[in-house]
């Protein structure tokens, strides 16, 4: 401790283990930009809470009426009174992962050749492409789906059940071994949408990863190659690992697109309300199909219903959303380190 | 006159240790004197050459002829041709932006890399041209190591990894109960054992500049390569362990060819043996003005530039 005497500044900074506060001293401009921004913000925050505020008040009647048996109930006859999502559920989920299973491995493999491997003048041409694709309208993949993929996927799902059939997973109830088949039984089936809206959420995942793999840190790139690596195993020691949040969060955003694709699941599936997980036979639903599909002659119980299954998606996604979004700002490429 | 009495170093064996009285002033004579102690001494030893450090693999001869550069169209390089000799430090010494660094990445094959890079020349390791048709590349990389500037360990590995990523990613097999044995003896080599064996599991990322740096050294070594370039590797150090990697390279020039690119004159002075100046006149093409021994391009330079560089009149 000096003495006031040793110290001419001891009045002013009187203990040396104590900081001043200090007054950030923004100009007015930067005070009135944090203002507009943390408006904006709370603006955005506000409109998803009353859309869910919407949703949660008019799914009141249906959970009063017919409380927690809605979640257990899988048939949707609104003329016995008898409303349930568990099927609904179901075939939502069933569709979106054959959707993620297929999507997953295409974007991955197409963004690391597009990011590590493809020549400059190709890489912004494939880009291009991906971002095309990312474009078409969800009715178009719905056409096609119907048209063109049904009659020969079909076969590929005749072939899973004769080959895999006793895995319960990829059974069809119906003999594959008979000379003629009834394809009828494989049309229509969550695996055919399923295929449809996986090329719908394959580009934003793409995008996502390419762009992801492309921040990888070059010190650690050349790290390993000039330890002797191959490009691959450059890849799979520095770009993957650095990459993981944006793979994990593509993905994620994709399963979140896929839960709620409506117009292309609703022309190519047949609406059929059983609790099975078997995704190559004909008869599905999904949360979304099924508002597209009842809403026009629903009366207002039927409408609370179906709002009530809207309510239902719509926290499902936000949770897994919010999970990603963990996933992502705690990785390495989310921080952009 | 009186004899300068020295313990001399003790050479073989597993279990022998080397120390050496310290020598405070670089003097011209250094490149003779046996190398500083580490301050641990090497008692670990590599299972890949159970006989002893004395029967390793000694480090390569490496020649550039007629070495030329380009980026797109912009020559950065105008026919350099160097030998480092092996198993002796040769430092490449100059102001900035005068191609050493683009020389060194020749040297093993990082320069083309960067797409619009091109070279004309030679490089040959052990009179063989690492950019002859067919040669393969990640061989060539692994004899011919290299530590960057800026330390990079991957930071999301373990120290331990690290250290035998190298091997992981030359598909090198070694067996579960030499791999500890190998993580010592490189970071035991690379000065840096005794402040992690407790931690060999934290990340690479949890050490300090010169921590970082030198676990780098360790795994370039761990791959036994037979030179090792270090471009400018304590530039971004403190004194410390900037001292420690000095030691080091001194160490390991028995084993390994060093080349080493430097700012840092006295660092020059202190590590090499052998010394190449360069110089970039205003837009010409970086050059060799100047190679031989240190204490000759220190002392005794033949071109006026070299004199005017080393005697700190520019650059």
């Amino acid at each position: 401790m000096t003495s006031t005497m040793l110290d001419p500044f001891h009045d002013i900074a009187p203990d040396p283990d104590v900081a001043r506060e200090i007054d950030p001293g923004l100009p007015r401009e930067d005070k009135v930009f944090h203002l507009i921004a943390r408006a904006i913000g709370i603006a955005v925050l506000a409109i998803m809470g009353a859309i869910g505020l919407f949703l949660g008040a008019s799914s009141i009647p249906t959970f009063s009426r017919y409380g927690l048996g809605f979640f257990t109930e899988n048939q949707w006859q609104p003329e016995n009174d008898t409303l349930g999502i568990s099927a609904v559920l179901v075939g939502t989920f069933t569709v979106a992962l054959v959707a993620l299973a297929i999507a997953f491995p295409l974007a991955l493999t197409t963004a690391v050749y597009i990011s590590e491997y493809a020549q400059p003048r190709a890489k912004s041409m494939l880009i291009s492409l991906i971002d095309l694709m990312a474009a078409v309208p969800s009715i178009i993949w719905g056409l096609w789906g119907f048209f063109l993929l049904q009659p020969k996927a079909l076969h590929f799902s005749h072939w899973l059940h004769t080959h895999l059939g006793w895995v319960p997973f990829f059974h069809v109830d119906t003999d594959p071994e008979a000379a003629s088949w009834a394809q009828s039984r494989y049309t229509a089936s969550a695996f055919i949408a399923g295929i449809a809206v996986s090329m719908m959420v394959l580009p934003m995942a793409a995008a996502v990863m390419i762009h992801v793999f492309g921040q990888a840190p070059i010190g650690e790139r050349e790290a390993a190659l000039g330890l002797g690596s191959t490009k691959w195993g450059m890849v799979r020691t520095v770009v993957l690992p650095f990459g993981r949040g944006g793979i994990i969060g593509g993905s994620m955003l994709s399963l979140g697109r896929a839960l709620g694709e409506t117009i292309a699941v609703v022309l190519i599936i047949s609406p059929a309300f059983d609790i099975k997980f078997r995704p190559l036979e004909v008869g599905t639903n999904t949360v979304s199909a099924l508002i597209a599909g009842r809403f026009g002659e629903a009366t207002s119980a039927q409408l609370s219903a179906l709002l009530c299954a809207g309510f239902v998606l719509f926290i499902i996604t936000l949770i897994i959303n919010t999970f990603a979004a963990m996933i992502v700002s705690r990785s390495r490429s989310g921080a952009q380190e | 006159m009186t004899a300068h009495t020295m313990d001399p170093p003790e050479s073989g064996g597993s279990d022998s240790t080397i120390t050496l009285p310290p020598i405070a002033v670089p003097s011209p004579l250094d490149h003779l004197a046996p190398p500083h102690a580490n301050s641990e001494p090497i008692h670990a030893f590599d299972p890949r050459h159970p006989e002893g450090t004395d029967q390793h693999v000694g480090g390569g001869t490496l020649e550039a002829r007629a070495v030329s550069a380009w980026f797109g169209t912009n020559k950065v390089l105008e026919r350099v041709s160097l030998e480092m000799p092996a198993n002796t430090v040769t430092a490449l010494i100059g102001p900035s932006g005068c191609g050493k660094s683009t020389f060194l990445r020749i040297l093993n094959r990082m320069h083309e890399l960067v797409a619009s890079a091109s070279l004309a020349g030679e490089v040959l390791l052990d009179d063989q041209d690492i950019y002859a048709p067919g040669t393969r590349i990640t061989q060539t990389r692994k004899r011919i190591g290299m530590v960057f500037q800026k330390p990079n360990p991957f930071p999301v590995m373990t120290i331990a990894d690290n250290v035998t990523a190298g091997l992981k990613l030359n598909g090198i097999k070694v067996h579960r109960s030499d791999r500890d044995d190998i993580i010592e003896h490189s970071l035991t080599r690379a000065g840096l054992w005794k402040e992690v064996k407790d931690r060999l599991k934290e990340p690479g990322s949890a050490l300090s500049g010169g921590q970082q740096q030198r676990l780098c050294i360790a795994r370039s070594l761990a791959i036994e390569p037979e030179v090792l370039l270090m471009d400018e590797p304590c530039s971004a150090l403190d004194p410390t362990s900037t001292r420690r990697v000095e030691e080091t390279i001194l160490e390991i020039k028995d084993q390994v060819t060093v080349v080493i690119v430097t700012h840092n004159m006295q660092q020059a002075a202190r590590v090499s043996q052998k010394c190449a100046f360069f110089l970039a006149e205003m837009g010409t093409p970086g050059g060799i003005v100047e190679a031989g021994e240190t204490h000759q391009i220190f002392n005794n330079p033949v071109d006026p530039r070299t004199f005017d560089y080393v005697n700190g009149r520019f650059g």
